[in-house]
Order: C-alpha cells, then sequence, then structure tokens
C-alpha cells in the first residue's frame, strides 16, 4: 500500500465576512464590540448571518506520488483548501496531516522585491519558498537557464518586462524540491509559449513521483497532469473521481449553470476592481433565454456588466471550450480594430456585450462559454473559464439523416461540389 | 536509465514519520514553536539583508542617514539642552554626553518604527505563503543594528576628539546593546501583532516614541530624576541601556546595580509577553492583515 502524503479530516474554514470585505478593525469598534456583546449577551440577534462558511467537512487523502486536481468555480473554496494545507491560514474546525516537506506555489514571485536585481531576487525567493541557500546555489544555473534571464541576472527586476518577471519567479519555483507540491491558478499567467514550458515543468516533478495538489481552470491541463481530481462547490467536496470524469461532471451537471447565469458577490475577486461582472446569458433569436441550442439556428451570448470608471483599451470577450476542455475559439467585443479605435476609452457605466454564434456552426454535444475582460499587455481585469454552459442540439444540421456521432467540435454546412468525370480513367 | 547523473531521489521512507505536519485550529496558548523559527533561521538573514538592501535605495545620501539621524539630533540637543538651558552632563562634554545615549535610541525607535510595520508591508507574502511570521518584525530590528554599527564608528570619532578613553568596563556593552534588543523586539512584536488587527498603531507610535524618549536620560542624566522616583524609572528598560552605554564608554553616571536589573527583568517580561501574543494573533494574520 502506497503511504499517504496528505489526509485531510473534516476540515473547516469560517470567515467573518468583515474579513472578506477587507476592512479591520479599529481598536474603538473593538471596544465598543466588546462592550455591546454583553450588553446584549441574553438578546439574539440573528438578522444577519456575520459569518459565512468557505469550507465545510471536507475530509481526503492523497497518496504519496499522486498528482490530485481541483476544481470548482470562483469563490467554492478551492483557494481555502490549499491556504489551509500550506499553512496560511488556520482552519476554523477540523484537521489536517502532512506528511513531508511541502512547497506551496499560491502566487509566482512571492516575496520579490522590484528593487533587487534577478540574483538577489532568486535567493530571497528561494529562502521565502523554503530552500537552503546550498540548495539555491546549487541550482542557480539551471534557474537562469530556464527563466532565460542571463544577460539580465543583475538588473533590478522593476526593469523586467512582464514576461520575463513571470519567468523568473516561475523558475525558482519549478526548482524547489518538496515531497509535496500545492499549486493554485499560478498557470493563469503568461503567454502561450510561457504556460506551455510551466506545463511542462510541472508534468516532470509530477513524474518525478512527488505529490502534487493542483488547482485550475484550465480543464486540459487538469485533464494532462492529473490522475483523479476534487471537484468542489460551495465549500463542500462534491465528488472525488478519476479526472476525466470529475471533469464531465464538473462541466455538465450544472455546476457550471445553465442558460443564465449571475455573478454573486463572494465569486467576484477584489482585483478585477474597477471591471464587475453581472450576468451572462444565453439567448435565441427571439430573446429567450434558453439552454440548448440547435445547432440550424443562430444564437447570442449576453454579458452585462458594469465599469466603475472609465477603463482604456478595454476588450470584453468569450472563448469557448467544449465538455474536454478543448479550447473552440476566442473572440472580443473589439476584435474589429474601427470598433476598437473608436471604443478606445469605456466610460463608467453599465454595458452589455452581445455576440451571435452563427448558425450551422457547433456540432452536438456540450460546451462552455469563459469571459473574460481585459486591457491587452496591461491588465487582466476579469476572467472566469465556466461562465456558462450550454448543449447543442444538432437535429437537422448537414449530415444527421445518417444516425451516427461527428467528431470534432464543430459541424459547419460546407458546400460541396460534385462532378462527374466523363473519362473514368 | 542506468548511468548519468543521479536523478533525484527524494528520502520517502524516512522523511515520512519525521515529518509530520498536523494542521489544526490552536486554541488559547499556542506553543511558542520556536522549532519552526529555527529551520527557517536562513530566511531571517534573508529578510535583514532585503530589508537593508532596499532601506537606502533611490536616496541620495544613502547609508550616511544611520548617522545624519543621531548626529542632527545630538547638534540640536547640544544647542538647546547643553548651551542653552545647561542642562548638567555628569562632567562629559554635552555632545558625547547626548549622542552616546542618541545611538542605541535611534536603534530603538527605529526597530519599533520598522517592526510595527513589518506584516502590514509584507502582507503579500503572509496571504500567500507559510513561514514563522515572527521572522518579519526580527528582521527589521535585526536590519537597524547594521545602522547602529555606522553611528557607533562616529562615536569613536567623537571619542577620539574629545580625548575620552573608553572604560575598562567597555566588554560590558554588547550586554547591554542586547538589553536594547531584547527591549525593541518584545515591543516590536506585540506592535507587529497590533497593527494587524488595529491600524491605530499607526497613529499611537508617534507619541509613544516621543514620551518613551523623554522619560529616557537622552536630553538629561537620570541623575536629575529625584531619589524617591529612581525604582520608577527604572521599570523603562531604555534607562537601563543609556546609563549602561555611559557607564561603559565614559565611565559617567551610575554603574548597574539593582535599577538595572529592574530594566531587564521588564526587558524579558516584555519580550515573554509579546512572544505570546505575537503566538495567540499570528492565526488570524492571513485573514486580517
Amino acid at each position: 500500500m502506497t503511504p499517504t502524503a496528505i489526509r485531510v479530516n473534516n476540515i473547516g474554514k469560517e470567515y467573518r465576512l468583515g474579513q472578506l470585505m477587507n476592512t479591520y478593525r479599529t481598536l474603538r469598534e473593538s471596544i465598543t464590540e466588546r462592550v455591546r456583546k454583553n450588553r446584549q449577551s441574553t438578546e439574539k440577534d440573528n438578522t444577519m448571518p456575520n459569518s459565512i462558511w468557505a469550507l465545510r467537512n471536507v475530509s481526503f487523502d492523497v497518496n504519496q506520488g499522486q498528482v490530485l486536481g481541483v476544481v470548482g468555480r470562483n469563490g467554492a473554496g478551492k483557494s481555502t483548501l490549499l491556504k489551509i494545507l500550506s499553512r496560511v491560514t488556520e482552519p476554523t474546525e477540523g484537521s489536517a496531516e502532512i506528511h513531508g516537506r511541502v512547497g506551496s506555489l499560491l502566487e509566482v514571485g512571492t516575496g520579490f522585491h522590484p528593487e533587487l536585481t534577478g540574483r538577489e531576487n532568486i535567493f530571497l525567493n528561494g529562502a521565502i519558498l523554503g530552500m537552503r541557500k546550498t540548495e539555491i546555489e546549487s541550482k542557480f544555473d539551471e534557474i537562469v537557464d530556464f527563466a532565460e534571464v542571463e544577460q539580465f541576472i543583475d538588473t533590478p527586476v522593476k526593469r523586467y518586462s512582464s514576461g520575463m518577471y513571470l519567468r523568473l519567479a516561475f523558475a525558482v519555483a519549478a526548482h524547489l524540491e518538496p515531497e509535496i507540491l500545492i499549486v493554485d491558478e499560478v498557470l493563469a499567467v503568461g503567454d502561450a509559449e510561457f504556460q506551455r514550458k510551466c506545463l511542462g515543468k510541472m508534468s516532470d516533478v509530477a513524474k518525478q513521483g512527488r505529490t502534487v495538489m493542483f488547482v485550475s481552470h484550465n480543464m486540459s491541463a487538469i485533464l494532462r497532469l492529473t490522475e483523479e481530481t476534487l471537484v468542489i462547490d460551495r465549500g463542500q467536496l462534491l465528488l472525488r473521481a478519476p479526472t476525466q470524469e470529475a471533469v464531465d461532471f464538473y462541466l455538465s451537471r450544472g455546476l457550471t449553470q445553465e442558460g443564465q447565469r449571475q455573478w454573486l458577490v463572494d465569486e467576484i475577486p477584489a482585483k478585477s476592481a474597477p471591471f464587475k461582472p453581472i450576468s451572462i446569458r444565453l439567448l435565441d433569436k427571439k430573446g429567450n433565454v434558453i439552454d440548448t441550442v440547435r445547432s440550424t439556428e443562430e444564437s447570442f451570448i449576453e454579458f452585462e456588466y458594469s465599469l466603475v470608471k472609465a477603463v482604456k483599451g478595454l476588450r470584453v470577450g468569450i472563448y469557448l471550450i467544449t465538455a474536454r476542455g478543448e479550447f473552440v475559439f476566442t473572440s472580443f467585443d473589439t476584435d474589429d480594430e474601427d470598433t476598437f479605435i473608436a471604443l478606445s476609452q469605456r466610460e463608467a457605466g453599465n454595458y452589455i456585450s452581445r455576440v451571435k454564434i452563427p448558425a450551422n456552426l457547433l456540432n452536438r454535444g456540450r460546451f462552455v462559454p469563459g469571459v473574460n475582460a481585459s486591457s491587452f499587455s496591461i491588465r487582466t481585469y476579469f476572467h472566469d473559464e465556466q461562465a456558462l454552459a450550454f448543449n447543442v442540439d444538432a437535429s437537422g444540421a448537414p449530415g444527421t439523416h445518417w444516425p451516427e456521432p461527428r467528431m470534432g467540435p464543430i459541424r459547419p454546412a460546407l458546400k460541396w461540389e460534385i462532378k462527374k468525370l466523363d473519362h473514368a480513367n | 536509465m542506468v548511468s548519468g547523473k543521479p536523478k533525484i531521489t527524494l528520502p520517502m521512507q524516512n522523511t515520512l514519520d519525521t515529518r509530520v505536519t498536523l494542521i489544526k485550529p490552536s486554541f488559547g496558548w499556542a506553543a511558542l514553536n520556536l522549532r519552526d523559527l529555527w529551520i527557517y533561521r536562513e530566511l531571517i538573514l534573508f529578510m535583514t539583508w532585503r530589508d537593508l538592501k532596499v532601506r537606502y535605495k533611490q536616496t541620495l545620501l544613502g547609508a550616511s542617514w544611520a548617522v545624519l539621524q543621531p548626529f542632527l539630533t545630538m547638534v540640536v540637543f547640544s544647542i538647546f539642552f547643553g548651551n542653552l538651558a545647561k542642562v548638567p552632563s555628569d562632567g562629559v562634554p554635552y555632545p558625547i554626553f547626548s549622542y552616546t545615549a542618541l545611538i542605541p535610541w535611534t536603534l530603538f525607535s527605529k526597530a519599533l518604527h520598522d517592526a510595527s510595520h513589518s506584516l502590514v508591508s509584507n502582507r503579500h507574502m503572509i496571504t500567500k505563503i507559510y513561514f514563522p511570521r515572527m521572522i518579519l518584525p526580527l528582521a527589521s530590528v535585526l536590519a537597524g543594528v547594521v545602522d547602529f554599527l555606522i553611528a557607533f564608528i562616529v562615536l569613536i570619532a567623537m571619542m577620539i576628539f574629545y580625548g575620552i578613553a573608553p572604560t575598562s568596563n567597555i566588554w560590558t556593552l554588547p550586554l547591554f546593546l542586547i538589553l536594547a534588543l531584547v527591549t525593541a523586539i518584545g515591543v516590536g512584536l506585540w506592535l507587529s501583532a497590533l497593527n494587524v488587527l488595529y491600524r491605530d498603531i499607526n497613529y499611537v507610535l508617534p507619541f509613544l516614541t516621543q514620551f518613551w524618549m523623554f522619560l529616557t536620560p537622552i536630553a538629561y542624566p537620570s541623575s536629575m530624576v529625584p531619589q524617591q522616583f529612581q525604582m520608577m524609572y527604572a521599570l523603562n528598560p531604555m534607562t537601563g541601556v543609556v546609563e549602561g552605554f555611559r557607564w561603559a564608554l565614559l565611565g559617567s553616571g551610575q554603574a548597574p546595580g539593582v535599577q538595572t536589573l529592574i530594566s531587564s527583568l521588564v526587558a524579558l517580561l516584555l519580550l515573554v509577553t509579546g512572544l505570546v501574543y505575537f503566538r495567540r494573533t499570528e492565526r488570524q494574520f492571513a485573514d486580517m492583515v
């Protein structure tokens, strides 16, 4: 029997709402609160719950050498779970046992200081991640090599491009050699090349027999790297299953809502401001909310959001992903260059960005639109890879008179010509 | 693969039983867990080094600030207290009398300031990764020691200038430095932890340091304090530090005695309560900071 690396026993984490809203108490508040509590100790005020459970009754084991994925919507409790396991925060109840040295990567570049050079930051960041000085020294060349920053190693990192910065930050973390590696959505940043490189490094780590827990919204990364996956929703562990099964479950059992979806306050990260997602809907051409699209008819995806203040260079878009995690397409509302120039700044206010999905495009199956609001090369405001889910019904589509499944996520109506040649040879 | 570099092999079996971390809610008086601090001892040095590296970046005068702060204060004190108010200085020239006190005091007050902000200004680290949080205030206090040493060189120059030879008690100086550090760490732990929960500390701190400075015999000799208050006066550990510095270096003032003992006990009390309070509140830091 393989020994256990992580054993989680009925873990729960309660947050006071004040903590979530990111306020801190002042001394006066704390004193008056205490006085009030004493006075009201007999009365009950149940008008509003002043705490929520970000995680509750979660139990599972991870064997040594296992690579375990964790999926769930924003605010489902995934990050809280990882924070507890990496000892950043304490659970409110329950317990967990960790057998071995833990390296946690909840963010790349934690502790990087902009004024320090690349070389200095490698040592500092390595020490923060729990590496010994000798260990960092022995891996120094490898790290610099992986990050491709040899020339700039003695330049302060504040002069680095964002790509170089990320590469260096990830390189340090990737050369950490803990027995257990805990990774949060760190791959959501960076360009495609960087992501590919990181995923490659992650699968190397997994192959070396280390235990990995990996949270991601990127279903294809989860499918590629993990054997088993936990599905977490509203602080509960819903399912633990082989990854393909867990991903299917997650994408198809309504964990991503069907037809329409409103973002709850606790699902919107504070850092998305000034962008605030409101809702997303799938509509037919008469404007009714639907959860199944007929392949032969056009449909619309409507994304409603508000801007608290004006944003320059904003683009709001969707990408469509299949239930297997393959990307079908990506499209932004300012893909048309003239529109982009005309809308170089979007004023504060409420907006709807609506896109038409043409008829005869998608094949039968289940699709998940994600949304993204960003200013190119400046920052990503908001990002939700599973904003919604819908089915496509292909009846009446080209070729459906043969009752057989067709391969591929799209099923376009293509023009064929058939010509009879006069001479058979 | 048969040959080649030895691949990373993990000592899995033997770490299994030895390195078990138990994560559970802690209640009441948490254990001090100084073992973790020992495991992360290199990080203390790295953070100290970072604080030093970063401190004088983009300043014109750089590390001269370490000297200028106590030195200019000494000049002001010498003009107003020494020359105009004619405050006695135990028979030592007033400038050197006050500067000898100002260098441990500057170490102390800067340590309080840096330590009390250390957790809040590193909140991005606290919410993303585990390490013993105590490292942050400790590193801020230690980084001040380097400034202290730089300022001390100027003191040596001044002693040569005034022709004052250090006493044979100079070997006790490190002990008084340790007393100052213990006090600074104790109070720094209190303030840094309190600052996470109550940002009032930002407003309290300037007053606290100012009052504390007047309660410490920096601009005046402790002999000016009436006899019946001397014991109470010694409750301030910095009194013991300043008196000790003058005694060991200049041979002025009182030799260490009951008052120094009282100062040391209070410093120790501050350290122990600071450690305990810090540990008790530490578990909320990531959620509150």
